[in-house]
């Protein structure tokens, strides 16, 4: 049975987050304790909110480090996804260099108003463990102004005014721009799929 | 309970909540907004236990509307699980509070809900009547336009604690000033509720969005006025929204979402497909 942890990276809103891995039969804590983290299963890195303020609070809690160590296979959702690269452009944000790449704001029009907020389409660009046993195109729920280009790196891709990187992976560690907690039941089988690697 | 009013009267109760959000969720809708009507002009504290109780069940984005007065309320709600808040009296009470709740939150976890009446027209020169709004109480020979002029910032107006009919009164503000005026304090969405078309499901009012769409640089949801498949692609094809709201048809089951979705899939209009059993 994989015992996950939730990193408490700061910002509200991890309850549906909990929800959805309980509804997979695991009851993850929200931590921000190095020896818990260190030893859980998997560990997962939300985030919401600005790119500086969860470095911030990372640096503050000591985890830069700690997250850059781990060893288990790790889950950046959302911001999460971007912290793991080298930087923003949200407030010239340094992140924790996992991954090389920078986070760019997505150039606003009317037709494509900015924040992203809404379903869009993934499609596989490479084999992942996260999407193993799903066919075809998924939906997945997107909430975000900042994104990852298309690199070496990516193994899903969204569009919105051009393509950007849904799903990552490098070597424990992967992440997903979009919300699976929240991307019905396409959401659920990547969370499942990434408790059982 | 979940009601539902016809033009923010009479609210009917609808069922338990808990019940119609794993419906909707299995039917494939792809945003709830739970709104708390009664909230707002109360002024009183709320229980928000049944937030957490939604984010139980729910696998899809859900926001919370209705007596959201200031940062800690927001904070509330967002822990219990809800992906936005919906602010509205509040935020015309006190237009900062949208700065407050975008700085601590992010702007795409703040909504900001406006309920904007149209106001009637003049009659035209040959005597011919108004075609549009019949609102009763707002009507204003001043400043409603002739037949056929394009509409202008002076025809819409905001109104507020429209959850309670007695307190439902207009704000004093113009929707497209206030909508600008949201953005730039940053609101992440806007969810316009024409007031004239609520729950009367004649369509959406496709003018008044289109022009607020010309104004609106974040998300846009359409409320208010949805009764049948084609006022869905009404709304996505003329008025170029990003989401479209309704609650009688979906609560009634008078319009079937997977129904409804491959409709709009078949009109070329871009979303998630209902999930296949």
């Amino acid at each position: 049975m994989p015992a996950p942890v939730i990193i408490a990276s700061g910002g509200a809103n991890l309850a549906s987050l909990r929800f959805a891995l309980q509804r997979l039969g695991c009851d993850a804590p929200v931590t921000e304790d190095h020896g818990l983290i260190e030893a859980a299963s998997h560990v997962i890195l939300p985030g919401v909110g600005a790119a500086r303020d969860a470095m911030h609070r990372l640096r503050a809690a000591g985890l830069v480090d700690v997250i850059r160590r781990l060893r288990q296979p790790v889950l950046g959702i959302c911001l999460g996804l971007q912290l793991l690269y080298t930087g923003s452009d949200e407030d010239d944000a340094e992140c924790l260099g996992i991954i090389p790449g920078q986070a760019r704001r997505f150039s606003q029009s009317a037709r494509l108003p900015v924040p992203q907020m809404g379903w869009n389409a993934v499609r596989k660009v490479a084999e992942t463990p996260l999407l193993e046993g799903i066919v075809g195109e998924g939906y997945a729920y997107f909430i975000h102004s900042y994104a990852l280009p298309e690199g070496p790196q990516t193994c899903g891709v969204a569009d919105y005014g051009g393509v950007f990187s849904a799903m990552v992976q490098h070597e424990n560690f992967f992440a997903t721009q979009f919300h699976p907690e929240r991307s019905a039941r396409f959401g659920a089988a990547v969370l499942s799929n990434f408790l059982r690697i | 309970m979940v009601v539902k009013g016809v033009q923010f009267r009479n609210h009917r109760v609808m069922g338990d909540i808990i019940e119609l959000a794993r419906r909707y969720r299995d039917e494939g809708a792809d945003e709830l907004v739970f709104y708390d009507i009664t909230a707002s002009p109360d002024g009183r504290t709320v229980d928000r236990n049944w937030v957490y109780r939604v984010a139980e069940v729910l696998d899809i984005p859900f926001c919370v509307a209705g007596g959201i007065r200031n940062l800690a309320d927001a904070e509330t709600v967002l822990n219990l699980g809800a992906a936005q808040i919906c602010i509205n009296s509040p935020a015309l009470e006190n237009p900062d509070l949208i700065e407050i709740l975008a700085r601590r939150f992010g702007s795409q976890c703040v909504v900001v809900g406006v309920d904007s009446l149209a106001l009637a027209r003049r009659a035209s020169g040959d005597g011919g009547g108004s075609k549009g709004g019949s609102t009763g109480g707002a009507t204003s020979s001043d400043v409603g336009r002739q037949d056929g002029e394009p509409p202008t910032d002076t025809d819409y107006v905001v109104y507020q604690y429209t959850g309670d009919p007695n307190r439902s009164r207009t704000s004093g503000r113009r929707t497209l000033g206030w909508i600008t005026e949201a953005q730039a304090r940053g609101a992440g969405e806007i969810v316009l509720n024409c007031m004239n078309q609520d729950g009367v499901r004649k369509g959406y009012d496709i003018e008044q969005l289109a022009r607020v769409r010309e104004v609106c640089q974040v998300p846009l949801i359409a409320s208010g006025g949805a009764g049948a498949m084609e006022h869905f692609r009404e709304v996505f094809e003329r008025a170029d929204v990003d989401g479209a709201l309704a609650a009688s048809v979906f609560h009634t089951a008078a319009i079937p979402i997977p129904d409804l979705k491959r409709y709009l899939i078949g009109a070329s209009i871009p979303m998630r497909p209902p999930e296949e059993e």
